[in-house]
């Protein structure tokens, strides 16, 4: 039995494999960039220009975004946020729900996907930090509240990484691979019930993911407010 | 018994363990946030918006422990290197 995608090459082209987490991971970036195009296709430049039912549902989704960024964030200003966190959950909400098309594997459900994905998390939360505080800044909190804590920090920020990674993929794999289960064991019903199952988790990992990930660039951002402000005195 | 039974056996035990020693601490931790949760927002109901999805995120990082367990255990059954290796060397 198959637990990745991975090992499913579509074709091979010298040492090259084309495999179904890249078919599937290009379907889903195609139809966001071209949901999105449908969209915003006919938009007027206008404030109060009518909006067709597709504009006003992508609007419906990145205010919901905004507003959640917003409050983890604690302020006004999230919006330097939205697109990185916004495209993380839009990207693994869609793979996750496009589970109920027969014939699609979740890239979510493979190691690499989500591997990348976090990594994109552990490159960001540096870049929002410094962008903040600039590099000497973003460096010190390593260094609080000694000089000792210096590998504790090393070693979190690498193992959340690797949770991120391990959750999401186990959460997706361990979905698709009990529907496969129980289609041995019990076809007829119970597999149904577990694929229902399966679009609510994969939602609420894909909150989860985004949300972990704003929590971790607010808590980056955020140490450089206060630090500076505790040494005053 | 020859070394890819032991393998087999000691996998499939070792996977079946896994599951159950490592279900029970995640399931202690989160009826406990729950149980915590649940009398947060029965005192603060106007707060339950807030305590629900912080208490979200904290049940999925407490059940990723029992998600690593699994994952464990999947890949001891389905995907275990070691059977791999023996089944290989005694193919080829």
């Amino acid at each position: 039995m198959e637990i990745t995608p991975d090992h499913l090459v579509l074709f091979r082209w010298g040492f090259v494999q084309f495999n179904a987490t890249i078919l599937y991971t290009w379907v889903v970036m195609i139809l966001l960039v071209a949901g999105a195009w449908v969209a915003t296709r006919k938009r007027k430049r206008t404030a109060n220009a009518p909006r067709s039912t597709w504009e006003g549902a992508m609007e419906g989704i990145v205010a919901l975004l905004r507003g959640q960024i917003r409050e983890i964030s604690g302020r006004e200003g999230g919006d330097e946020y939205l697109p990185f966190v916004g495209t993380l959950f839009l990207f693994i909400a869609l793979s996750n729900v496009l589970d109920v098309v027969p014939g699609w594997h979740a890239p979510t459900g493979s190691l690499s996907t989500t591997a990348a994905l976090a990594i994109c998390v552990a490159v960001g939360v540096p870049f929002f930090g410094i962008r903040k505080a600039g590099l000497k800044g973003y460096l010190h909190h390593y260094l609080n509240p000694t000089f000792f804590m210096l590998p504790f920090h090393l070693m979190s920020e690498i193992s959340r990484t690797v949770a991120l990674a391990v959750r999401l993929f186990g959460n997706i794999m361990s979905g698709a691979m009990i529907v496969a289960l129980l289609l041995a064991i019990a076809p007829l019903f119970l597999p149904v019930l577990m694929q229902v199952l399966g679009l609510l988790i994969g939602l609420i990992q894909a909150y989860i993911f985004a949300v972990l990930a704003m929590v971790y660039i607010a808590a980056a951002v955020r140490r450089e407010e206060e630090s500076p402000r505790e040494q005053q005195p | 018994m020859e070394s890819s039974t032991w393998i087999g056996v000691i996998s499939v035990s070792a996977s079946a363990i896994c599951m159950a020693i490592g279900s029970i601490g995640p399931a202690l931790g989160e009826a406990r946030a729950l149980q915590q949760a649940l009398s947060a927002i029965a005192q603060q109901p106007d707060e339950a918006g807030t305590i629900s999805r912080t208490l979200f995120i904290g049940l999925a990082m407490i059940e990723s422990i029992a998600i690593y367990c699994l994952v464990v255990a999947i890949v001891l059954i389905f995907a275990n290197p070691f059977w791999n290796h023996v089944i290989a060397k005694t193919a080829g």
